[in-house]
């Protein structure tokens, strides 16, 4: 029973959730959106587990005093301290959680994205060799897509953003189109292998 | 010429980070305004938001947070400012947990202190929902039920622009703005592909790619791909933001980017060619 009872429900929901999708009957789409709200509460306990996740790693390394203690426990603080702020002071505009929201959250991660455009152009510079064929094909294609895509590229040569967009609707389109229907194919027939019960990994088996 | 090369060979990469620092500063203090034109993509995003009836509800996607402000932000702001011009009504919400205080921000800044609407009639914020293609699906079948409260905390039913709107039917429009996932493609593949309604979409230059071909297939309207879509949109809308300022400092950073590739080349085969 302990394989049999989860192959049923796996088998059970996801063929409802296929005929979902094919059949408009109001009861049928009702049901569905009650389900569907079981899934939104799953997932949004998920974050509970997350929580005592974090609290997991971290506690042992803090009350062993391991390498960068300090700093996991400042992780584990303001964690605390932002649950805090916004459960008993809210989150809308003007609260406490949204002050340290706006002033402390958003510029850090800003930050974080900023520094790819330098490391971005660190790794151009080393990445894009022309030592193949293939490598000088995409290190021409990426010069030509960069320099078109910005408005020097249409003060070099006026066409260059219709030859940008003549790649990027041909020959990158094709490429692209090829990978999401190979990836769209996969996934069909990894979902139809779990709802038949051919694959079961998820189940923590082989 | 040969130490030139050597010494390109091992550039290190403090140097290459000054020069880029200077290629955005720079610009940025002392503009060039560079012209560009506008091309389909973006006119597909603003002819789509130009065709939906005025004062009709749009829903309004904010997919990202703060890491892809900078990309992000001029065209939210850009698409506010075209939606807020023709009266639409607009329903905010955000798949992504630290969006919904940028929405709110962005609102504040354009709907109440710019075009003076009022919250709740002429735009809502709805918040976060966790869930991500299935509050998408839940959506289709109850906008109210899946999002019960707005981001202030109260009730759906109790907010007048909420009236009449049960699902994706009750809107004209869908407008994403997307950092990745979940976001654009989720919307075309759980909303846009089943219940046929426009959708448009604003995204990261480096997520654009991937949706060319819901682009070219129609299922997105139109397409903001990073900075640039957004200066070529707030032409569009007439608006001078952040979007347009930037372009001068991106123009500088992909030449010395450029240069920096064509130099680590020239250097690559100039030893190659002497055996070093």
């Amino acid at each position: 029973m302990r394989k049999e009872v989860p192959l049923i429900i796996t088998f059970l929901a996801g063929a409802f959730f296929i005929a979902d999708y094919f059949i408009p009957h109001t009861g049928f789409s009702d049901l569905a959106a009650k389900i569907n709200g079981w899934a939104i509460i799953v997932l949004a306990a998920s974050y509970i587990l997350g929580v005592l996740n974090i609290l997991r790693i971290n506690y042992g390394r803090v009350a062993k005093r391991e390498k960068d203690w300090i700093l996991k426990l400042i992780l584990v603080l303001c964690m605390f301290f932002m649950l805090g702020a916004g459960i008993f002071g809210g989150i809308t505009e003007g609260t406490l959680f949204d002050w340290f929201f706006v002033n402390t959250f958003t510029p850090m991660q800003a930050t974080m994205f900023a520094l790819l455009a330098f490391y971005i152009a660190s790794a151009a510079f080393r990445a894009f060799r022309v030592r193949t064929v293939q490598a000088a094909l995409l290190a021409i294609t990426a010069v030509l897509v960069m320099i078109g895509r910005v408005p020097i590229g249409e003060t070099i040569w006026k066409s260059f953003p219709d030859f940008t967009e003549w790649i990027m609707n041909v020959p990158q389109l094709a490429g692209k189109r090829a990978i999401l229907i190979g990836a769209a194919l996969g996934a069909i027939a990894t979902g139809l292998k779990v709802i038949t019960g051919l694959e079961r990994t998820y189940m923590g088996q082989d | 010429m040969q130490k030139f090369f050597e010494f390109i060979n091992q550039l290190d990469r403090r140097i290459i980070f000054i020069f880029v620092a200077l290629a955005i500063i720079l610009p940025l203090l002392f503009p060039l305004n560079i012209k560009f034109t506008v091309t389909e993509p973006v006119r597909g995003f603003y002819e789509a938001i130009d065709k939906v009836p005025n004062g009709s509800k749009v829903l309004f996607a904010c997919d990202f947070e703060p890491g892809s402000l900078p990309e992000l932000y001029p065209m939210t702001y850009a698409a506010l400012e075209q939606m807020l011009k023709k009266d639409l009504k607009i329903i905010a919400l955000s798949l992504w947990p630290a969006g919904p205080p940028l929405v709110e921000k962005a609102l504040t800044d354009m709907a109440q202190n710019e075009f003076k609407r009022k919250y709740g009639v002429d735009y809502v914020n709805l918040g976060f929902k966790e869930g991500r293609e299935v509050v998408m699906v839940s959506m289709g079948s109850s906008i109210p039920n899946t999002f019960p409260q707005d981001y202030r905390g109260t009730k759906v039913s109790q907010i007048p622009i909420m009236q009449g709107v049960n699902n994706f039917k009750d809107v004209k429009l869908i407008v994403n703005i997307s950092a990745g996932y979940p976001g654009t493609k989720e919307w075309v593949q759980q909303v846009q592909a089943r219940y046929n309604i426009g959708l448009v979409s604003g995204c990261t230059a480096v997520s654009a790619p991937e949706y060319y071909p819901y682009y070219q297939s129609k299922q997105l309207l139109g397409l903001l791909g990073g900075m640039k879509g957004a200066a070529e949109y707030e032409i569009l809308v007439n608006r001078i933001g952040l979007g347009r300022r930037g372009m001068d400092a991106q123009s500088m950073a992909h030449v010395i980017i450029f240069l920096f590739i064509l130099l680590g080349n020239l250097a690559y085969f100039s030893l190659k060619k002497k055996g070093t």
